[in-house]
């Protein structure tokens, strides 16, 4: 039995000579369930898309700056005036890395929304009925939105002298691969929601739903130091607070105007029952949360047809 | 030469519902294989099964020769789909969605720019293939998917509906380019179609009706198994004329479109039979038409009734298994 005997066929029609060959080759499918040489290709082409469409797409970008810059001066601004932060330091400094965390973590969550957009119009399907692993797809998926996000990172790390950030570029590497690891997070995250929904404006209202309290809980908007007992307890199950407080640390350690008891003061860390977490294991749940997310969304998109 | 579809006693429910209750066939490599049935006869369920996009709850179907439960990804790679509804990316030109098809395929890049320009002039795209998808209408949109169903050189190429929602002019020139790519490629081509006139385009048919295979042959042969002609009358007095048939005649008629609809042998010579019965209870008869078997008449005698009434019953099969189950 010669399996593809039209394919095989075609290709010689499809390719000058010599070339059909390779074409057969493809036409017939591997014995192998996955050809991890495919998946990649596949992943990779899925990011592709993402890019391509978020280029394509300026005011996508230019509201990613603004909404953020708005956040810190405005808000910044105004409250400025309510709190005071001593001489050494201004309010917008120290919500600048919330505000870096909550500008990516808006469009990393925008980016995992388009998977609903892709439903609604029709191109989900097209990814779904293709002769490749749900796995990568949404690996592929996730990668480009945290691409995509990562963008939004620079673009806050570029206004970050604004808010009294130096620019250093050790510093600014160190806050864009936290924050790139976040919207990883967030991504794999919005993908889980994003499985069971089919309606772009119930996938919004779902995540603010759920992100909004996270955010407020995470410690974006406020030190995690003299808090009330509960509100303390909230903070340390919160997954953004592992995400927000080394993008603060690595901001204050390039601060050094600010006397260190003062960033002892507004910079505590998380402890765990008097134990200070190390910056290393912070960074570890966050990713731990990603892997799971990521893996929890694969086994939603592989259960479908 | 290998079958290029294959299927036997193929079974489909839906808790209690019987969607599909073991239909049979086979598709030679080559053929243009068109499926016809009304709405919610089975004709999706068992396309979906055959695409691997729905699990058979009885029976066994081979497409390109690989098994569609247990080689799905075999089965996927052998195979394009149109579907009914567009699938594209509107905000991705032409090229690029069909690079982002050929990723997904694995489509090697050596081949793949000379294959990107076949499949473009096959559909007459290729000076748009830097255009946003957004700027195309319904009949390149559909072309487009065509020449992206084809990139991967499937072994059988599943059409469900291909001309759907398109103007005459635009659906005339789908299906030239349907011919040509047949020409071109010699695909297996399996494809669903409510329109009759589209399905004499087809090698062979298949009528599915209430989950079961009701008929199958060339469009002639399907012609010539009804035998008779068709005949509509248009008359003030739609129900006299039924019952006249009736009881004269003892033949079933029905109202379609406005117009009494009945299948007669020798329709010619029943028709002044039938003018001297009406005049005599005064029917008035205001036209009549005679009309050799069509295969909407194949349709009717199979089925019971005509495609159109059948389209006009409800919501499309589709459209209903999403609305019930979504694209899970």
């Amino acid at each position: 039995m010669r399996p593809q005997a039209t394919a095989g066929d075609l290709a010689t029609l499809a390719a000058p000579a010599g070339q059909g060959q390779r074409l057969a080759e493809v036409a017939r499918p591997s014995r192998l369930g996955a050809d991890p040489w495919h998946e990649a290709r596949a992943a990779w082409v899925v990011m592709k898309r993402e890019a391509i469409r978020f280029a394509r797409d300026p005011l996508r970008v230019a509201v990613g700056v603004l909404q953020p810059v708005l956040f810190l001066f405005v808000l910044g601004g105004g409250l400025g005036s309510l709190v005071n932060m001593g001489p050494h330091l201004s309010l917008r400094t120290f919500l600048y890395p919330g505000a870096a965390a909550m500008s990516v973590l808006f469009t990393a969550l925008f980016s995992a929304g388009s998977i609903v957009w892709d439903r609604e119009f029709g191109f989900l399907r097209e990814m779904l009925v293709a002769p490749v692993s749900r796995t990568s797809l949404v690996v592929g998926k996730c990668l480009g939105g945290a691409l995509v996000s990562s963008v939004q990172g620079v673009l806050m790390i570029a206004v970050s002298g604004l808010a009294g950030v130096p620019y250093d570029p050790a510093l600014m590497f160190t806050v864009l691969a936290e924050l790139l690891l976040l919207a990883l997070t967030v991504v794999s995250f919005g993908m889980v929601v994003a499985a069971r929904i089919r309606q772009f404006q119930s996938f919004m209202a779902v995540t603010q739903m759920l992100v909004m309290p996270l955010f407020f809980l995470s410690g974006a908007m406020y030190p995690l130091s003299g808090l009330p007992a509960w509100l303390r307890a909230l903070t340390r199950v919160d997954p953004l607070t592992y995400a927000v407080d080394p993008v603060r640390k690595a901001v204050f350690e390039y601060l050094h105007q600010v006397p260190p008891a003062e960033v002892a003061r507004l910079v505590p860390g998380v402890s765990w029952d008097g134990w200070r977490v190390p910056l290393g294991l912070e960074l570890g749940v966050v990713a731990a949360m990603a892997l799971g997310f990521v893996m929890v969304a694969a086994l939603e998109f592989r259960k479908s047809d | 030469m290998q079958v290029a579809v294959e299927v036997r006693a193929l079974a489909k429910s839906y808790g209690d519902v019987q969607a599909v209750k073991g239909v049979g066939f086979e598709v030679a490599p080559g053929e243009t294989f068109g499926f016809l049935g009304p709405n919610g006869a089975g004709k999706t369920t068992t396309i979906n099964m055959l695409c691997t996009l729905a699990r058979p709850t009885a029976g066994t179907a081979r497409v390109a020769g690989f098994d569609v439960v247990h080689q799905r990804s075999q089965v996927r790679r052998s195979i394009g789909l149109v579907f009914q509804d567009p699938t594209l990316d509107n905000y991705l030109t032409a090229e690029q969605n069909l690079r982002f098809h050929a990723e997904l395929y694995g489509v090697p890049k050596s081949v793949l720019r000379h294959r990107l320009g076949q499949v473009l002039d096959l559909v007459a795209l290729s000076d748009k293939r830097k255009m946003e998808v957004r700027g195309f209408s319904g009949g390149m949109r559909r072309r487009l998917e065509i020449a992206r169903g084809l990139l991967h050189a499937p072994a059988v190429l599943f059409l469900d509906e291909p001309t759907i929602g398109l103007d005459p002019q635009t659906r005339r020139s789908i299906w030239q380019y349907i011919r040509d790519l047949k020409q071109a490629e010699g695909t297996t081509i399996f494809m669903t179609t409510h329109y009759m006139e589209e399905a004499e385009f087809c090698d062979r048919i298949g009528i599915i009706d209430k989950g079961r295979l009701v008929a199958m042959g060339t469009p002639e042969e399907l012609k010539a198994s009804v035998g008779k002609d068709r005949v509509q009358i248009q008359t003030d007095d739609p129900q006299g004329a039924i019952s006249v048939l009736q009881a004269r005649f003892g033949v079933q008629a029905a109202l379609h479109e406005g117009y009494v609809t009945f299948s007669v042998a020798g329709g010619s010579e029943f028709v002044p039979k039938l003018f001297a019965e009406l005049g005599a209870v005064a029917v008035p008869v205001r036209s009549v038409a005679v009309s050799r078997p069509s295969l909407d008449d194949v349709f009717l005698s199979y089925t019971g009734t005509t495609i159109r009434d059948a389209e006009a019953s409800g919501p499309s099969e589709w459209m209903r298994r999403v609305a019930g189950r979504g694209w899970r």
